[in-house]
């Protein structure tokens, strides 16, 4: 359904250029979820901001349905984005104060002429989907709470009836007995509207609930791609690994039994990208080559991809 | 108890048992806040009684504003003259009043061409930001380093005394503040998700500053507006009294202050009434703006 290639983003600043996504490539099928994972900065939610280009990709390429979009106009544009909708992390911040949670939710269907007569059938019809009630329509985001706002972001991006949703970081904003709900929630959507997900979250464990396949991001480029359980059974690049490692498990016995894989330094800055792999300044199996040769994803077979030659 | 009880109402089932307060809107929320706040009331209500006796005072005062007897010139106030008299025997108190249509419509007038030019250069600017934001804003640098009062006395010497050269000199030398204050908000509200959002759904460019952007900056608009008020009438005031404002025999506050003061010495409530009447109107206008700041401040709403 979605296909990305190469895809790169960078951004000017005064102290550099910034290499937010450099080189990202991965496929959605439909139907399935596909999770995005990696720690703040890595160029996540660049990436999906790129896709329905929010931002102007500097390279790369993006292929929807078999249409390139990547470098189409904001006019033709329009039509795809009638198809890709987009769910945000703050609910606080992603609803304007100005307008009512109906006039949110009419919003795309104004914008993608939907006819007018069955726009408020359709808001009532929203709500219900999100679980909120068709009174609620004449309310103000400060009404809400954070969790029924960000049911009404939801509600929002199911109002143009797209097939792709990106859900960019949706509950990290949420407090734990929520997140539980939403993520429900979009898994029921998800099967009874036949949606595709591109998911994007920092938790683990929300990922690996929640996603088909994981895709796991670090500083800009995607280092494995691999089915959810395969991923979390078998990790074989040595960033998945540590980082799957620091997942807390809720059963102190097998909490102690863990070893925690911790890596050492920071995240180098993106604007001077360490030279061949990325990783290669902080992982626990570096050796000389890594330091020149920039690797690729390899198939490691199952639909197992890493970019790691010694993985 | 049954673990069913834990289970979470259905969608049916809550729409009777929830307690919904009634919906606000942010401008209801608003005048809640508002109605708190005693300072900003008093200048609400001073500000409306000024405007009520502004413009049905003179109506139903016995006395003209230019109507002259000369029987009672320079009388003291009195119970038949409230403010007491000038010089040709004019009553001061409804020559007062009669200012206070001319001193207010110049208030206002003048402020909203300000606000119309102001929020159009300054919404611009912002939401094209870039090279443009720029330029058009070195350009109301040079406005603003240019004390105000020298184009307005240029001006208004150019297109000659009187009430509408007044509105036209003020409106045009008075938005850039306003400009520079609307440019930050767009700037500001531009940078929201809520307006990422939009452009995500395919808002065009118009929709998103119409629907998402300038509502958001309304709050800061009326507040300047609210100061700008006062402004514009102590300007049309100032130019009175140095004698470029409305000409005889209309009067204005600033050209009874200013017909006041060669007799200060010897009939102190010539000057007295018209000045306190200056100063109380933009005490209130103040009052009030300040109390419209807290009132519509989006960071004390969540």
């Amino acid at each position: 359904m979605l296909k990305v290639e190469g895809l790169t983003k960078y951004f000017e600043t005064p102290s550099g250029r910034i290499h937010s996504v450099d080189g990202v490539s991965f496929t959605i099928n439909k139907g399935e979820t596909l999770g995005l994972v990696g720690e703040s900065g890595c160029g996540k939610s660049t990436t999906a901001r790129t896709i329905i280009r929010l931002y102007e990709p500097d390279a790369g390429k993006i292929i929807f349905n078999g249409h390139d979009i990547t470098h189409i106009t904001q006019r033709e544009m329009l039509t795809f984005r009638k198809k890709i909708q987009m769910i945000f992390q703050d609910p606080y911040a992603s609803l304007n104060p100005r307008m009512t949670a109906g006039e949110i939710i009419r919003e795309p269907m104004t914008i993608h002429k939907i006819p007018k007569d069955e726009h408020s059938s359709r808001v009532n019809h929203l709500l219900k989907l999100v679980g909120l009630n068709s009174e609620q329509a004449g309310r103000y985001p400060h009404e809400f709470s954070g969790g029924q706002r960000q049911r009404i972001g939801i509600a929002r991006a199911l109002a143009a009836e797209p097939e792709l949703i990106i859900c960019d970081e949706p509950v990290s904003a949420l407090d734990v007995s929520i997140q539980a709900q939403i993520v429900n929630m979009l898994e029921d959507l998800q099967k009874s509207l036949g949606l595709t997900y591109l998911f994007i979250a920092h938790d683990l464990s929300m990922v690996k609930h929640i996603s088909t396949r994981i895709a796991v991001m670090y500083l800009g480029s995607v280092v494995e791609i691999a089915q959810s359980d395969e991923l979390y059974n078998r990790p074989l690049h040595p960033y998945t690994v540590s980082l799957l490692s620091s997942v807390p498990i809720p059963d102190p016995e097998k909490a102690t039994q863990k070893h925690i894989i911790p890596l050492k330094g920071e995240i180098p800055s993106a604007i001077n990208p360490p030279s061949g792999c990325k990783f290669h300044t902080r992982c626990p199996k570096a050796k000389p080559e890594c330091r020149s040769v920039s690797p690729k994803l390899e198939d490691k077979g199952n639909g197992h991809f890493c970019a790691c030659p010694f993985a | 108890m049954k673990p069913e009880d834990f289970l979470p109402l259905t969608v049916e089932e809550r729409e009777g048992a929830e307690i919904l307060r009634p919906s606000k809107t942010y401008w209801a929320d608003a005048w809640l806040r508002l109605k708190n706040d005693r300072a900003a009331m008093i200048g609400l209500y001073v500000i409306l009684i000024v405007i009520i006796l502004a413009v049905f005072g003179p109506v139903f005062s016995r006395y003209e504003y230019d109507g002259m007897d000369f029987n009672v010139s320079n009388d003291p106030p009195s119970l038949t003259h409230w403010f007491g008299c000038d010089m040709f025997g004019r009553d001061l108190f409804v020559r007062v009043m009669y200012g206070a249509r001319i001193s207010l419509s110049v208030g206002f007038i003048a402020s909203f061409i300000s606000l119309f030019i102001g929020v159009i250069y300054g919404g611009i600017s912002g939401y094209l930001g870039g090279r443009w934001d720029n330029v058009m804003m070195r350009v109301v640098d040079v406005i603003y380093s240019v004390p105000a009062m020298i184009y307005v006395i240029l001006l208004m010497v150019v297109l000659g005394a009187g009430l509408k050269s007044i509105f036209i000199t003020m409106g045009i030398s008075y938005w850039a503040p306003m400009a520079r204050m609307v440019r930050a908000e767009v700037l500001r509200i531009k940078n929201e998700e809520f307006v990422t959002a939009a452009r995500a759904a395919g808002a065009s460019p118009s929709r998103i500053l119409f629907r998402h952007i300038i509502p958001n900056a309304m709050g800061a608009v009326i507040v300047t507006l609210t100061f700008s008020v006062p402004g514009a009438i102590f300007t049309e005031a100032f130019l009175s009294f140095v004698g470029l404002g409305v000409s005889a025999p209309m009067a204005s506050w600033g050209v009874l202050s200013s017909d006041a003061v060669p007799a200060m010495a010897v009939y102190p409530w010539q000057l007295f009434f018209p000045a306190g009447a200056i100063s109380i109107t933009i005490l209130a206008f103040n009052f009030l703006g300040d109390g419209l700041r807290d009132a519509l401040d989006p960071k004390l709403r969540k």
